[in-house]
C-alpha cells in the first residue's frame, strides 16, 4: 500500500462563469480528477482545489486574475453544488466525488 | 417585525401614510383605460385587481437608463406601476442603441432620462414619470431614494451599486439588482423584505455587501464601453429585473405578512442569485441559466450587521468613500520619459523617415483590431503576450520568439508598443525589457503615450476607435 505510486483522486467538475474562463483555455466546464489529499496528508478542500487549479489548469499567466495572496480574489463567488461557499464552510470544505465546484466573477456592467 | 411601524393586519390606522400603498387603493375601482391596458396580467392567477391596484400605487425608482434600465422601465411602465423614478446623468450616443433600446437614434444627444421617458409615455400615459438627468451620489442617494417603494439597480459601476445597496438598507427599502457585460448576467433580489439594520432575526435577507463583500481589483474590471455586450444578454438581465420587482409589488412581497394566515413562504426566502451565460459559439446548454443558493444577511456586514455603524449622515459627508473602496492600488508602472512617446511625435518621426524597419506592436484583442489599425502594425493581443512570456521564462525559449514570426529576426529594429488607451503598451514595454528583449538598454522599446485614443485624438480623426 504505497500511495506514492498509485494516487487516489476524486472526480469533479468545476465551472468558470463571468469571464473567469478566459483564464482557463476558454472553457467553461472542466473535468478535473482532484488527489484525494494534499502533499502533507490532508484531505482535498477547497483551498487544496484552488491551488490545484492554478497550477494544473490555468492556462493564462494573470494568476492575480483569480487568487491573491493564495486565496480566492475579492470579487469572485465560490458555489459549492449551486449553493454559496460560505454556507458549506468555504476553504475547509472537503471534496466530494462528483463535486460541481463554480466560479463566478461578479459583474458590474449595465 | 418586533417592534411597531404600525403595519400589524389588526391596527390599520396608518393606512392611509405611504408605509402601506396597497391598503388604500384596494377597493378603488378601475377606470375603462386601466381596465383594457391591464386585463391579460390581471388575469393570470395570483395577479388579479389586487395586484394590479398595487402596482398603480407603488413607486419604483430606476438607477441607470441604459441596458438594463432601459428593458426594466418599459415592463416596468407597461405593467402600470404607477410612480416610476428614472435617474441617469448621461446622454444618448450611438453606441448605446444596439442595446438601449428605449432611446432612438433622432435622439442621440438627448438627456438617457428624458429620451427614456418619451418613450414610456408612448408606451403607457397613465404612470407619473419623475426624472433625474443628473447622475447618483452620496449626497443625493438618500433624499431621492426616501421617495420610493422599491429600488432596481441598473447601474454600470460598483463604487454606486455599494452605495445604492447602503441607502436601501438604512431606509428599508428592496432592492433589485442586475448587471451584465459581454455575454454574461446576473440578478438577485436584495433586502426583501428589509429588516432594520442589525437585526439579525433568522432568514433576515441579505445586502448587496453581504453577497458582494468586496469588489474586484480594479485592474479586473472592465465597461461595456471596453469589454462590449450583447444586447440580448443585457435585455434579458434588465426584462428579469422588472419581472422580480412586480412579482414583490404586486404581491406585497416586501411587506410584513397582511394576514396571520399568509404562509412564511410568500416572503422570498431563499436569496437566489441568477446567473445567465451566453454563449456566441454553442447553442443554449444545460448551464445557461443557474439559480445559485446564497446565504442570508451576514452577522458582520458592514452595512446591515451586528455592530454596523453606517448612517445616512455618515454617507452624505463621504463616510464611507465609495471610490476609494472601490479602486485599491494597482501597480502602477512607471516608465522613464526616454521610453514613451507621444502618438503626434512618433507619427511625425516615421513621416521623416526617422523610424525605417521599425517594428509596431498594437496589444488590442484582435475584434478591435479587425477594425482599423495603424499601418505596418502587427497585432499580438495583450492575454496572449503574456501567455508567450510566461512560457518563454518558462521552458526558457528565446526572447523573440514573442514577437510575431515575421519580426523576430530584425535584430536590434526598435520596438514600439500601442494599445487601446495606453495601459496595455506600457506593461507590455515593461515585459519585454524583463524578458531581455531591450539587450541591455541597447533595443530601444517604446511606449505609444495613450493608445490608439491618443492617435485619434493627434493624428487621424477618422480613425473607427471602438
Ligand atoms: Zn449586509
Amino acid at each position: 500500500m504505497s500511495d506514492t505510486i498509485e494516487v487516489a483522486t476524486i472526480p469533479i467538475t468545476v465551472d468558470f462563469s463571468g469571464g473567469l474562463e478566459m483564464l482557463f483555455d476558454n472553457q467553461r466546464r472542466h473535468s478535473v480528477s482532484l488527489p484525494a489529499v494534499d502533499s502533507g496528508g490532508k484531505p482535498a478542500d477547497i483551498a487544496f482545489l484552488i491551488s490545484h487549479l492554478c497550477e494544473k489548469l490555468m492556462k493564462d499567466p494573470r494568476a492575480e486574475l483569480f487568487v491573491l495572496d493564495s486565496h480566492i480574489r475579492p470579487g469572485i463567488l465560490v458555489l459549492i453544488n449551486d449553493a454559496d461557499w460560505e454556507l458549506e464552510g468555504e476553504e475547509d470544505y472537503k471534496i466530494q466525488p462528483r463535486d460541481n465546484i463554480l466560479f463566478v466573477s461578479t459583474l458590474h456592467g449595465g | 417585525m418586533e417592534e411597531d411601524t404600525g403595519d400589524r393586519p389588526s391596527t390599520n390606522g396608518t393606512a392611509s401614510t405611504v408605509a402601506n400603498p396597497t391598503a388604500n387603493g384596494c377597493s378603488r375601482r378601475l377606470d375603462d383605460d386601466e381596465f383594457e391596458r391591464y386585463s391579460r396580467q390581471m388575469i393570470v392567477p395570483g395577479m388579479g385587481k389586487e395586484g394590479q391596484l398595487r402596482l398603480i400605487n407603488s413607486r419604483v425608482l430606476i438607477i441607470g437608463a441604459g441596458g438594463l434600465g432601459c428593458p426594466a422601465s418599459m415592463y416596468i411602465a407597461g405593467a402600470g406601476v404607477g410612480t416610476i423614478g428614472i435617474i441617469d446623468g448621461d446622454v444618448v450616443e450611438i453606441s448605446n442603441l444596439h442595446r438601449q433600446i428605449g432611446h432612438a437614434t433622432f435622439r442621440i444627444g438627448l438627456k438617457k432620462v428624458d429620451s427614456l421617458i418619451q418613450h414610456l409615455m408612448g408606451l403607457n400615459h397613465l404612470p407619473k414619470y419623475i426624472p433625474y438627468p443628473f447622475h447618483l451620489t452620496p449626497q443625493n442617494a438618500a433624499d431621492i431614494i426616501s421617495q420610493y417603494d422599491l429600488v432596481m439597480d441598473c447601474t454600470d459601476n460598483p463604487a454606486t451599486r455599494y452605495l445604492i445597496s447602503d441607502i436601501c438598507v438604512l431606509l428599508r427599502k428592496p432592492l433589485v439588482s442586475a448587471a451584465s457585460i459581454q455575454k454574461s448576467g446576473q440578478l438577485i433580489v436584495l433586502n426583501c423584505p428589509p429588516a432594520p439594520q442589525g437585526s439579525l432575526t433568522p432568514g433576515c435577507a441579505p445586502c448587496y455587501r453581504c453577497c458582494f463583500k468586496k469588489p474586484p481589483p480594479p485592474s479586473s474590471m472592465v465597461s461595456c464601453g471596453e469589454a462590449g455586450v450583447m444586447g440580448p444578454v443585457v435585455g434579458m438581465m434588465g426584462v428579469a429585473q422588472a419581472g422580480e420587482a412586480i412579482k414583490i409589488l404586486a404581491s406585497a412581497l416586501h411587506m410584513p405578512p397582511q394576514s396571520p394566515t399568509d404562509p412564511p413562504e410568500r416572503n422570498l426566502h431563499q436569496p437566489t442569485l441568477l446567473i445567465y451565460t451566453y454563449d456566441l459559439e454553442s447553442a443554449v446548454g444545460p448551464y445557461s441559466f443557474r439559480a445559485l443558493k446564497m446565504g442570508g444577511r451576514k452577522k458582520n456586514c458592514f452595512a446591515c450587521g451586528e455592530n454596523s455603524t453606517l448612517t445616512l449622515e455618515g454617507i452624505k459627508t463621504g463616510n464611507p468613500d465609495y471610490v476609494q473602496f472601490c479602486s485599491a492600488p494597482t501597480s502602477n508602472v512607471n516608465l522613464p520619459p526616454e521610453e514613451r512617446i507621444t502618438a503626434a511625435a512618433y507619427h511625425a518621426a516615421k513621416e521623416r523617415g526617422e523610424l525605417p524597419g521599425h517594428i509596431l506592436l498594437d496589444t488590442r484583442e484582435k475584434e478591435h483590431f479587425s477594425f482599423g489599425s495603424i499601418e505596418g502594425a502587427v497585432n499580438v493581443p495583450f492575454g496572449k503576450l503574456l501567455m508567450k512570456a510566461a512560457a518563454i521564462k518558462r521552458d526558457g525559449g528565446a526572447a523573440s520568439e514573442i514577437l510575431p514570426p515575421a519580426e523576430s529576426g530584425k535584430g536590434d529594429a526598435p520596438i514600439f508598443v500601442v494599445c487601446r488607451r495606453g495601459v496595455d503598451s506600457q506593461e507590455t514595454v515593461e515585459k519585454l525589457k524583463e524578458l531581455g528583449l531591450d539587450d541591455q538598454g541597447k533595443r530601444k522599446i517604446v511606449d505609444i503615450i495613450g493608445g490608439m485614443r491618443a492617435w485619434k485624438e493627434e493624428v487621424d480623426p477618422s480613425f473607427p476607435f471602438i
